[in-house]
């Protein structure tokens, strides 16, 4: 057992078992752990200005808020649909791209199919650094760019969708057992055939339900994209609240919570069929 | 090819019709969804934007970024940030202890965890910034906005992360311990307790490198933290503090997911 610096203050107790034998164990470290936790607590707390005794007397204006958005306004829902099609066209378009360009990043990230140590470290960092930003961050700079509208969500999406169906492939493609890919090539078979035959029905099923995953969690991102100005559902969020009109924000959010249902289902049974 | 291999490989299933139905399916939704997008290419003004935004990242502005001593600078939002994710992460992981008990069917009856599933879901499905803005009339705009609905909208993932632990328990250890004759307190106290313990705090770790993620958006809506700086720089076309603020995040956000990372590998490892 090799001694830290904590075992080094908390000495470990050392217990004598029947037949004479010294067994030690190591002091426990969630003390150490509780007191980081309460320490950081506090510092956030104040930081961040909570004041827990404004929950008690101001907290029923949220509960008011949520009741205002019943019953939901339907006849709202006829402005909902143009939107809500937007959104869905958004993060289709967004995750098929990005889905797509996915596959050559990982290729180019994967030490086992490129050796080339420069060349994957520059793709890795690339797809690590696109996956920090934010969405809505990226959406609020591609509109900038692009203009407001849907194409700047697109490209939000899509670069979300390409860095973490990137990531997740390139770690996938570097564990795949390259046995069967050298065994087609002692065969006879050709570097592209041995990867046909051997790597694609490997990698080709985690691919799909990575990207059938991506694309649920889209849908969730999309709709609050509008909020930037990058189109869809959020844009009418946006609208609705500023104007305190619960009742049709509540609509919005009913139509969202079935339709993003609806779509958890579908991707979720294709996702159980590929496993 | 090889005549065996070939033969080999004409072994496998035939689902073609399957696929190029699929593959069908699939084209006339990218088709859909091609018409639906507006596809804009670059104009004149949205590439001088961008090469102004690569400039701001390239050059930026250094003071503004290094202020460590003043209220306004990048470390301090950035701290602010992180303090909002992490009592966000703290409420959240302490009220998703009941909920989550609630919902694992090996607890309470079936009904029960099948209302507070619902419950959950709808909880999930209303987007964050809607939560901020709903806070906002509560407590006006800042820091504890955010806290409060990084709160809530962590309640669903962590909770839903908590079910799967409380399912999986070994009930093994239980059962020894029943045997041996352990009252109720020694075995919740010996025996469920630890294994509760690392599990919840490894999945509490992974939410708080997503809240770190969504409390940078929570202050576009006002809610605190250093999107409303970014959003504020943007407007006003200052891209050397569009820079800074970018470069502080992203240099954040890869810390804390390799130090997050280190950490749950060691709790899962004991």
């Amino acid at each position: 057992m090799n001694e830290t610096f904590y075992d080094k203050i908390f000495k470990p107790k050392t217990y004598t078992l029947s037949n004479g034998k010294e067994v030690t164990k190591r002091a426990s470290r969630t003390p150490l752990i509780l007191l980081i936790v309460l320490i950081v607590t506090v510092i956030s707390w104040e930081v961040t200005n909570v004041d827990l005794s404004v929950i008690r007397t101001r907290g029923n204006q949220f509960i008011v808020i949520l009741l205002d958005m019943f019953p939901p306004n339907f006849n709202f829902l006829d402005n909902i649909w143009g939107p809500l099609f937007d959104t869905i066209q958004m993060s289709l378009l967004g995750s098929i791209a990005g889905a797509v360009l996915a596959i050559p990043f990982a290729l180019l990230s994967s030490s086992n199919i490129i050796r080339n140590r420069v060349l994957n470290g520059f793709f890795k960092l690339a797809l690590s650094i696109l996956r920090t930003l934010p969405t809505l961050v990226s959406a609020l700079i591609a509109t900038f760019i692009f203009g407001l509208g849907t194409m700047a969500g697109t490209v939000a999406i899509f670069l979300f969708t390409l860095s973490y169906i990137g990531k997740l492939m390139y770690e996938h493609i570097e564990s795949v057992d390259m046995g069967a890919f050298e065994a087609h090539e002692s065969m006879g078979l050709s570097k592209v055939e041995a990867f046909r035959y051997a790597i694609i029905p490997d990698i080709l099923p985690t691919y799909l339900s990575v990207s059938l995953y991506a694309f649920e969690g889209n849908i969730r991102y999309a709709a609050i994209l509008g909020y930037v100005g990058a189109g869809g559902v959020g844009l009418l969020l946006d609208e609705r609240l500023g104007w305190r009109d619960y009742q049709s924000v509540g609509m919005v959010l009913l139509i969202l919570m079935l339709v993003v249902f609806v779509i958890e289902r579908i991707s979720e049974y294709f996702r159980m069929k590929l496993t | 090819m090889n005549k065996t291999i070939q033969v080999q490989l004409e072994k496998e299933p035939n689902r073609k019709l399957y696929l190029s139905t699929i593959g069908l399916i699939l084209t006339a939704l990218l088709v859909w969804s091609i018409l639906g997008v507006n596809i804009t290419g670059f104009s004149q003004r949205g590439l001088d934007i961008a090469s102004n935004i690569v400039l701001g990242i390239l050059t930026p502005d250094l003071e503004f970024l290094l202020d460590f001593t003043s209220g306004g600078g990048v470390p301090y939002l950035l701290f602010e940030t992180i303090a909002i994710a992490f009592l966000g992460t703290i409420f959240g992981s302490f009220l998703a202890i009941p909920i989550s008990f609630l919902m694992s069917p090996s607890v309470v009856s079936k009904p029960v965890a099948f209302i507070t599933r619902l419950v959950v879901i709808f909880i999930r499905t209303i987007p964050s910034l809607v939560y901020g803005l709903m806070f906002i009339r509560v407590t006006g705009p800042g820091p504890y906005a955010g806290v409060l609905t990084m709160s809530l909208t962590s309640i669903g993932m962590i909770s839903r992360l908590y079910v799967d632990v409380i399912e999986n328990l070994d009930r093994g250890i239980l059962e020894a311990m029943t045997s041996m004759g352990c009252t109720t307190y020694e075995k919740i106290r010996y025996g469920i307790m630890p294994q509760l313990f690392s599990n919840f705090l490894s999945v509490t770790i992974y939410r708080y490198d997503m809240n770190l993620r969504d409390a940078t958006i929570l202050g576009l809506v006002g809610a605190g933290g250093i999107g409303a700086p970014l959003i504020f720089a943007m407007r006003a076309y200052r891209w050397n503090e569009v820079g800074s603020i970018l470069i502080g995040l992203v240099i954040l956000i890869l810390a804390v997911e390799i130090f997050s990372n280190k950490l749950r590998g060691k709790l899962v490892n004991g």
